[in-house]
């Protein structure tokens, strides 16, 4: 916890003089930390002179930010019109299926958490996910079943 | 000698295993004891054809596609390095010369002029093809003149509103400021587009351009590109592009030793749909929840920390170079009626060949549909395509025949927004999309507006009892009496416009709804 603490004083200190810092300094939390300890806001606001519920606003405002530890790795499956006119409410059924989950959970030994996305920029091959930072398109349900299990490896 | 190989690092390249392709051709090389310098190229935009590997010939580049780990061995044992012959021994995945592949041929590509060509963080390559060009011509302007070629050139705002880029221009030059602003919206959210996302990824020197010239012309020393959180790749793309940029003096204190600053920024979106609308994307910047703005003051008066602000979509930034090389008559020639120039239009969805189209304004939609997208992948009839992302109109069959132009689109009460198309075949149930576009606005509404924020969901539940059965005419007036109200009380285009898709859907597919005429 500790540990943690000086982390984030360090990112607080490096970022609170950017204009507009609020931002720039959630991402950099969640970067190295992967998520934003409710604990920080506090500090985050003392060091932005904004109050507490301040942050929390901003925080809960964004679908990209969380609160709480997610799985090793992060599956965001598109469910955008591009990738549902090639099959992604099914393949949104299989991943919950075989993970066990829905979204917003994480897997039971803590590999995989599932979220929504609408849109990654692919539409040209859709269905499309991303796996942590990288994006797959024209996804079937046997591609899935071989990126989980390489995740899970 | 050493045979140039390219192979994209686009990142719907890499979604088809790009980079394993680039490993395996490598390693193959090696192996074989073959010279190869691989280049990392951006995407031609034939995306059905990813991974495109193409190999340099004295008679230009000479393409493969789509190739797999697997194909490697094969082209190899087919000599495809040593692509002179290759019409001699043809490989099966091969596509002959890449500039005379049809699809690309017949394109008009002004603003994605180098998309595939380059190295897309070489600022080598973008300066050997026409880069800063246009920079050069605009330092030799003045900023009423710059502003005068924009507005000339007939550009409007390609991410949707089709505002006149000139006159936003005008209103931030003609402000008295200490500080001004470029802001890139960069938030590039609709479903089915990807412009913005190809041309940062693939060419980003031609964006860095665009808003040094966009700073140059306004009056602002500082630029800020409000990057969605979702495109890692051009977040890598931009940033090595604007190291390098400054380090050669075409960014910072003393742009092309003019005496002007402009430095520049990207800033990451954290995934809120709402951040598309110029205001709410002001507030995230400024740190706070993008919670949208009332409209006067406009930004371009009262914008970024208060201060006048220029904030353009990617695409209309990165066709601002083109311009001031060439001309505001170059771009004007292209297009149709109040439509000038070209439009990247973007095809996805249920299609047999998706990718980038930039063609002038005026062809039709099922030129696109079928000339160049082929046909749906699925290979059942197109029943229904939606341009302009979430908040657009769906359209039947019956009116594939219009022209992309804005007023056109607008006659026919749709919008060609971002300029994407997502085909669906025969097996979409409209009520659905209908009760989608209810549902993504529910996700995404920012909360100011009541419209948006209640009706939304209450739009989602009256489309379920539809869905169901229960009182459909009933229902069916409610849902219109329920769009009229979102259409005309909401503050910005979210709530303002999610009735385009729900009541269009309604109007062309009434059997959808278990009605048998709207």
């Amino acid at each position: 916890m500790q540990a943690l603490q000086t982390q984030i004083d360090a990112l607080i200190v490096k970022h609170q003089n950017m204009p507009g810092a609020l931002l720039p300094l959630l991402h950099a939390i969640q970067d190295n930390i992967g998520y934003v300890p409710e604990s920080s806001y506090t500090y985050i606001a003392k060091a932005l002179s904004l109050s507490v519920a301040e942050v929390h606003g901003v925080v809960s405002f964004y679908h990209h930010f969380r609160t709480h530890k997610p799985g090793s790795h992060i599956l965001q499956i598109c469910r955008a019109e591009s990738c549902q006119s090639m099959g992604s409410e099914a393949l949104e059924a299989h991943a919950k299926k075989c993970l066990n989950v829905d979204y917003h959970q994480t897997t039971a030994d803590d590999a995989i958490t599932l979220l929504p996305v609408y849109c990654l920029g692919n539409c040209a091959l859709s269905p499309a996910v991303m796996l942590d930072d990288e994006v797959y398109g024209r996804v079937s349900a046997a591609d899935l079943d071989s990126l989980i299990a390489e995740a899970k490896a | 000698m050493t045979i140039k190989v390219y192979i994209p690092r686009d990142s719907s390249a890499l979604s088809m295993g790009a980079e394993k392709v680039a490993a395996a051709i490598a390693s193959e090389a090696k192996k074989r004891g073959v010279d190869i310098q691989i280049v990392r190229n951006g995407s031609r935009g034939l995306y059905w054809l990813e991974t495109m590997v193409e190999v340099a010939t004295e008679k230009g580049r000479v393409a493969y596609g789509p190739v797999k780990v697997k194909d490697v061995a094969s082209l190899f044992d087919a000599d495809f390095l040593n692509a002179n012959d290759v019409y001699v021994k043809p490989h099966s995945l091969s596509l002959g010369l890449t500039e005379e592949i049809a699809w690309l041929k017949k394109q008009q590509r002004l603003t994605f002029a180098r998309v595939g060509i380059t190295d897309p963080i070489s600022l080598t390559d973008y300066l050997s093809y026409d880069g800063y060009k246009g920079l050069k011509n605009a330092l030799q302007l003045s900023a009423a003149d710059i502003v005068k070629t924009v507005t000339d050139s007939g550009l409007r705002g390609r991410g949707g509103a089709a505002f006149p880029t000139g006159i936003k221009w005008k209103t931030v030059l003609g402000c008295e400021s200490t500080q001004k602003y470029i802001v890139c919206n960069a938030d590039e959210g609709d479903s089915g587009t990807f412009s913005d996302r190809m041309i940062m990824e693939n060419d980003p020197f031609v964006l860095i351009e665009g808003m040094t010239i966009a700073g140059i012309a306004v009056g602002a020393t500082q630029g800020y590109i409000y990057l969605r959180s979702e495109y890692p790749h051009a977040l890598v793309a931009l940033n090595a592009a604007i190291a390098s940029a400054t380090e050669a003096g075409y960014l910072g204190d003393n742009v092309l030793a003019s005496g002007i600053a402009f430095h520049l920024e990207v800033r990451r979106a954290a995934g809120a749909y709402v951040c598309g609308e110029e205001t709410s994307l002001l507030e995230s910047l400024e740190g706070k929840r993008g919670v949208v703005r009332f409209k006067p003051p406009l930004p371009a008066i009262e914008g970024l920390f208060g201060k006048p602000t220029v904030v353009n979509n990617v695409i209309s930034l990165a066709t601002v170079p083109i311009i001031l090389d060439k001309g505001a008559q170059y771009y004007a020639y292209y297009g149709m009626g109040r439509s000038r120039g070209t439009l990247p239009i973007q095809l996805a969805g249920n299609l047999k060949h998706g990718g980038l189209v930039e063609l002038a304004f005026g062809i039709t939609l099922r030129e696109l549909l079928y000339d160049y997208g082929g046909g749906s992948a699925t290979g059942k009839p197109i029943r229904a395509v939606q341009v302009g992302g979430p908040l657009g109109a769906f359209l039947p069959e019956s009116q594939f025949d219009t022209a992309l132009d804005y007023e056109e689109f607008t006659k026919i009460w749709a919008v060609l927004g971002h300029g994407g198309i997502v085909a669906f075949d025969d097996t979409v149930d409209m009520a659905k999309m209908a009760r989608y576009a209810f549902e993504f606005c529910a996700i995404e509404s920012c909360g100011k507006c009541t419209p948006c924020r209640i009706g939304s969901t209450r739009g989602v539940e009256v489309i379920d009892k539809i869905i169901a059965g229960k009182d459909t005419v009933k229902n069916i007036k409610l849902v219109r009496d329920l769009s009229d109200t979102m259409l005309n009380g909401s503050l910005c285009a979210l709530g303002g416009m999610t009735p385009y898709p729900v009541l269009s859907a309604m109007n062309h597919f009434p059997e959808d709804f278990g009605i048998s005429e709207s």
